[in-house]
Formats: C-alpha cells, sequence, structure tokens
C-alpha cells in the first residue's frame, strides 16, 4: 500500500490492532513472519506460480459486448475472478495463507466464514497442503448455506456453529480469535478479508493484489488505454482491495459498492460508508466505521449476499473513502436481483449476489459515458453455486417445487 | 489512597485479598445489587464491573451470554454510570473497578467516561482489548486523575513485554493463569507456579490471578504465590443456578481456613 503510516497497521485514522495481551505474542510471530515473506522476492514467484498451477490464474478479462452495446455507452469488462478454484476471489488469500503458514511450521488452520465461500477456500487449502482445520460460522449462516458447509466437511474441516450473539460472520470472528488464543502454538488464523488487527488488513490485501496487477496488464492489452473506472461490491473489502490496488496511482475513479438491503433508509442493510448508521468505532481489533448504536452496541446487518452482510469495513478502505479516492455507493437487494438477471441473460454469465451489486452501479454509469472509454466489474465470485440462495432470492416456483418433491421422497425412504 | 497503596495495605492483614466480578444488568441491576452487598459483606476486596459489549471478544461463553442478555433487557452505558455511583457510595470499603472494552469508552469519549468515573470513585479499569500500544490517551488520562489501568501479564509475555507493560500499568498485573478465554478450569499446578514466578520477577505491582478459580482449594495455593485470587464466572454460576442468596456463603467459603 502506498498510504503513509504514521503508526504501525495505520490507515489515516483507521486500523491498528486492539488485540488481548494474550494475543500478543502470536500477533508478534505472525508480523515477522509477514514481514520476512515480504521482503524475500522468491515468495511473490512462489504464489503466483501456486495460483497458476492450482487456481486458473490469471484469470481472464472478459469484454461483456453484448452489455456494453445494451447500455450503449461504456465499454464493460469483467474481470473473471469467479474462474477462481473454489468459484471466488477467497482462493488468492488463503492460498497465499497456506505458503506463510508452511514457512511457519504450524499444523493447524482455523477461520471464520460468513456465506462458506471463505470457509470453503480455507478447508480446500488446508486438504491441499495437510493441515487440520477448523471452521467458525454463525449458526444462522450453517442453516442457510448448507451446501458450502457439505463441501467443508467433506474436505475434510471440522465446521463449528456459532450459537452466540447475532450468529453470522462477526460472531464466528469472535469465536475464532477465542480458539487462537487456546492455540496460537500450532494454530494459524486464516483472516478471510481486509480487516481485523494488523497485519491482516494489510497481509490479504497484498495477497489480493494479484488481482488488480493483473487486470492491469489486461486492460492496457486489449482497450490500448486505462479504464474510467473499476466497480467492486464491498462486504469487509478484499476483492475490491485487490483490484483497486492495480490502479491507485492512475487516472481512474474507484467505485465500491456496498450492500443497501431493503434500502439505506432502513435499518435492514449493510452500508458503512454510504447511508447515516455507521459511526468511527473499535471491535474486532481494529478501528474502522462500524454499523453500530450511540453506545458503541454493533447493530443487525441485512443483505441479500451473505458475503456482505457484515458490520465493519476494511480501514484501508475507510481511509480511501474518507481521502475521496474511493467513490462509495449502496445496491438494493431489488436492484441485485434485476442486475443478476440481465448479466445472465446478455452474457452467459452467473455472477455471485456479492458481484452482483458492482454490476449495478456499473449498469447505472456505464450509459452516461462514451463508447470509447472502458470500466471493468470485478466479478469477485459465480453465482452458480450458491443455486439454493439464488433460487430462492428469485422466488423460483418450480424450484421450490423441485426442493418440495425431493424432501417427500427423502421423507418417504427414511420412514418418517 | 491509590488502589495500589490500598491493596498493599489489606496484604498486611489478610494472606491473600478477593476480586470478584458482574456483568451489570444481568440478570438485572437488583440482583447485581443483591450480590455486591453479599460480596461486601464476606469481605471482598475489589469488585469488577462489566458493562456490557456486543462483541467481547476476551471472554467466554458464560460470561459472553450475560453481555448479550443484559444488553438484550436494554442496559444502557448510562444505566450503568448512574448504579456504580449508587453502588460505590453505599460499600465504601470496596475497591470497584470498571470492566468493559474499548468501543464503550471510545463512543463515550474517553476523556469525558475516566473523568465521569473518577468523580463516582472508580479506583481502575480493566479494558482487554486496549493493549498499551493503543492506549496513550488511556494512560495519560488515568495518571491524570489517579486512576489505575489494569495491565495484563500472561504466559506467553516474554520478560521484556512483562517490564513494558508494568511500568505502563498501576493499581495490580491482572495474570492470566493458562491460554485461553474466561470461564475454564486452570489445573493450579507446577506450570501455574513457575509463571507465577516469572511474573513476581518481572514487577513489584500486586499480583491478581485469574481465569477458572472457583474453590477454597483454588485460592488456598495461590497464597503466598500471588496477592489477589479473581472469581469471574463461578459466581454468575452460582447466581444462575441457585440465586443471589448463595452468594455470601460461597465468597465466605474462599477464605474460611
Amino acid at each position: 500500500m502506498n498510504q503513509t503510516q504514521a503508526k504501525k497497521g495505520y490507515f489515516g485514522n483507521w486500523g491498528g490492532a486492539f488485540i488481548p495481551e494474550v494475543l500478543h505474542q502470536p500477533f508478534f510471530q505472525l508480523n515477522e513472519a509477514y514481514r520476512k515473506i515480504r521482503a524475500d522476492e522468491s515468495f511473490w514467484q512462489e504464489y503466483v506460480d501456486l495460483m497458476a498451477n492450482y487456481s486458473c490464474r490469471p484469470t481472464p478479462l472478459t469484454f461483456a459486448e453484448n452489455l456494453s452495446n445494451h447500455f450503449g455507452g461504456a465499454r464493460i469488462y469483467i474481470k473473471r475472478e469467479d474462474l477462481n478454484h473454489t468459484g471466488a476471489h477467497k482462493a488468492n488469500n488463503v492460498m497465499g495463507q497456506g505458503l506463510l503458514v508452511k514457512r511457519m511450521g504450524k499444523k493447524r488452520v482455523i477461520a471464520e466464514t460468513g456465506a462458506g465461500q471463505h470457509g470453503v477456500a480455507t478447508a480446500t487449502m488446508a486438504a491441499r497442503f495437510g493441515f487440520d482445520c477448523t471452521i467458525y460460522m454463525g449458526e444462522e449462516d450453517v442453516a442457510r448455506q448448507r451446501p458450502n458447509v457439505f463441501w467443508m466437511e467433506k474436505l475434510g474441516a471440522t465446521v463449528v456453529p456459532v450459537t452466540d450473539g447475532a450468529r453470522t460472520l462477526k460472531d464466528a470472528i469472535n469465536e475464532a480469535f477465542r480458539d487462537w488464543v487456546t492455540s496460537m502454538d500450532e494454530t494459524h488464523y486464516v483472516f478471510g478479508t481486509v480487516c481485523g488487527p494488523h497485519p491482516f488488513p494489510e497481509m490479504v490485501a497484498w495477497f489480493q493484489s494479484i488481482i488488480g496487477r493483473e487486470a492491469r496488464d489486461q486492460i492496457l492489452a486489449r482497450h490500448k488505454a486505462l479504464p474510467a473506472a473499476v466497480y467492486a461490491c464491498v462486504g469487509g473489502g478484499s476483492n475490491a482491495l485487490g483490484i483497486f490496488q492495480g490502479f491507485m496511482d492512475d487516472d481512474v475513479r474507484l467505485v465500491g459498492v456496498e450492500a443497501g438491503g431493503k434500502g439505506t433508509d432502513t435499518d435492514q442493510h449493510a452500508s458503512r460508508m454510504t447511508g447515516t448508521r455507521a459511526s468511527a468505532g473499535v471491535a474486532q481489533g481494529y478501528r474502522t466505521m462500524f454499523l453500530q448504536d450511540d453506545d458503541g452496541q454493533m447493530l443487525d446487518t441485512h443483505s441479500i449476499a451473505a458475503g456482505l452482510d457484515y458490520v465493519g469495513i476494511s480501514p484501508i478502505l475507510a481511509e480511501m473513502g474518507e481521502s475521496g479516492r474511493v467513490d462509495f455507493a449502496a445496491a438494493t437487494d431489488d436492484e441485485v436481483l434485476k442486475a443478476l438477471e440481465l448479466t445472465m441473460r446478455a452474457e452467459g454469465i452467473i455472477p455471485a449476489l456479492e458481484s452482483s451489486h458492482a454490476f449495478v452501479q456499473a449498469f447505472k454509469d456505464a450509459p452516461n459515458m462514451g463508447r470509447d472509454e472502458a470500466i471493468i466489474i470485478n466479478m469477485s465470485g459465480r453465482g452458480d453455486k450458491d443455486i439454493f440462495t439464488i433460487a430462492h432470492a428469485f422466488d423460483d416456483p418450480s424450484w421450490k417445487k423441485f426442493i418440495i418433491d425431493r424432501a417427500d421422497g427423502y421423507r418417504k425412504s427414511s420412514g418418517g | 489512597m491509590d488502589l495500589r497503596t490500598d491493596i498493599e495495605q489489606r496484604l498486611k492483614h489478610k494472606p491473600i485479598l478477593l476480586m470478584t466480578h458482574l456483568v451489570l444488568g444481568y440478570p438485572s441491576l437488583g440482583v447485581n445489587r443483591e450480590v455486591i452487598r453479599a460480596m461486601a459483606e464476606n469481605g471482598v476486596d475489589c469488585i469488577e464491573l462489566q458493562i456490557p459489549f456486543s462483541e467481547p471478544m476476551a471472554d467466554g461463553p458464560v460470561i459472553l451470554r450475560a453481555n448479550q442478555d443484559a444488553l438484550k433487557q436494554g442496559i444502557r452505558v448510562e444505566d450503568c454510570f448512574r448504579f456504580a455511583g449508587e453502588i460505590i457510595r453505599e460499600f465504601p470499603g470496596v475497591n470497584f473497578l470498571f470492566m468493559t472494552y474499548y468501543n464503550i469508552i471510545f463512543r463515550y469519549g474517553e476523556e469525558a467516561f475516566l473523568r465521569r468515573a473518577a468523580e463516582i470513585g472508580m479506583r481502575g479499569f480493566i479494558v482487554p482489548d486496549l493493549p498499551p500500544e493503543e492506549g496513550e490517551t488511556y494512560l495519560r488520562i488515568s495518571r491524570e486523575l489517579g486512576t489505575a489501568p489494569i495491565m495484563f501479564f500472561t504466559p506467553t509475555s516474554t520478560p521484556e513485554r512483562m517490564r513494558k507493560v508494568a511500568e505502563l500499568g498501576d493499581g495490580f498485573i491482572y495474570c492470566v493463569a493458562r491460554k485461553g478465554v474466561t470461564g475454564k478450569q486452570t489445573e493450579i499446578d507446577e506450570t501455574l507456579a513457575d509463571h507465577l514466578a516469572r511474573y513476581r520477577e518481572a514487577t513489584d505491582l500486586p499480583l491478581a490471578v485469574g481465569f477458572g478459580i472457583s474453590s477454597r482449594k483454588d485460592v488456598a495455593l495461590l497464597e503466598g504465590k500471588a496477592d489477589m485470587a479473581v472469581i469471574g464466572t463461578a459466581t454468575i454460576r452460582l447466581v444462575d443456578e441457585q440465586g443471589a442468596g448463595a452468594v455470601g456463603p460461597f465468597i465466605a467459603s474462599l477464605t474460611r481456613s
């Protein structure tokens, strides 16, 4: 990152490491290990080689000709993070941390997961590297995301449903920290996003910067010029920071799209930088903009996309929002479904509900731009593997009938 | 008299002091008051009053649920301040400390929070997610006010680290007896004795030992090795299971030889 960091782990007013004393030593070790891999040029090459061999990198930059013609404005390019192994950009971070764990000589990894993407990616990495793996997941998310739980377990991970708090992502993070406090000697905590205490925001952003490095080369090769704007959805912010880092010093508009839920004027959303419900706070080990009440208690959040349903935002993005380097917008649940439907029909591409938030804002802006301008949408993940969630969101009658019939079949065969 | 001096005075008359803990508003402020009376009448020296927070990352399941339950019933920071003010006036023989997470202090305004707490007679603060590196303002204002910012020693703390945090802290050192969160049993064994010997070497401040202490036997084993036994989860469980009336006899049993 290019930001001047007056104090370690700070980005402007945001970030830091608000950790209990019992975590001081493991964080000290992690900082040391991270410092070593940053200084070792062979590490990044090892990482790039691993991602080429195992995760289809570099991922393509697809020119969306039909969508471009449909809107009649900017040329729309899509960065295909959905084509990573396990179907999302999450693989970049976990494989990078996997290499780090190998160098640290630890044998067990733990992770939190919201929708299950990061959990599946971590379980996959653990299987590949031969680590023991425990995934913490809010009970409510376990219920919503059974297919991902199924795969985590098949990949050899233990999935622990978290029954405290709102039983979602933030509670899974708290529980993973509790595990780490007792197990730090042999365990690494694979944090899933660019949040949490230093060095996680900076380290995860570094692994994800592979997206932006590729995208910059690809757009220059294809469009012969830089894009006018780059769009990414923002939950914690890892896919957004990943692609934005390719264009930090360029005259390129960077747009982060948050979960508008049922509207930022309601209390059913997860917009920290847009809307008025967020304020500066310190929780989960770092200082950022949190959705919280006057006393500092965290509020419940809502999004159609579980991966964006989170109270905080990367301290790096909070700083970039404050300085005006990144513009923030919000997309509502309804707008997301419309953008998803259009993208499927026009291009035969199925973005995840999370990624579809970025498409919403790009589609709003594209018609007002020139035909010679290009924009990039970061498609952070694929939607087809989330068929249960997406079919439910579309309220699809034939899908419902299928599930009912299948359930009846199971009931009969189990004699119930 | 500052907290450290008060503790040292008490140690002239007792082999070990007791510190207890409760979550404000759990199960209610009314029950909190009964429990505090029972603790005070049975010779408790310090009481941690925990202001609930929605994300208590350093607490185990029992205290975590107590936090959530209190918040669900609508406890506010303002209620905690008012209640604490009354209690401190009612029980002048006990040292009271606020325990909470940093966001509660940060949102209230660091200086305003610490000043108001000092004005009502709070003797110190335990803020588990505020390491000294992030706590410059907190430490500076605490020094001005003469309140004690309590620091932590843990089994993984190096001697250099312990000397550093002890220098910045005051009152006593909160010693973690084992790795982990609150509410699990600690084997009081040779490992703990080793840790306590290391802790003692690093500071002259009194040592309070917490996490999992629940019987006279546990407390007796600490005598001579530590200055204060911390009883956290045990009283919350007791009140849950047997009601506030059971607290007095339990506390009395901890120091009866």
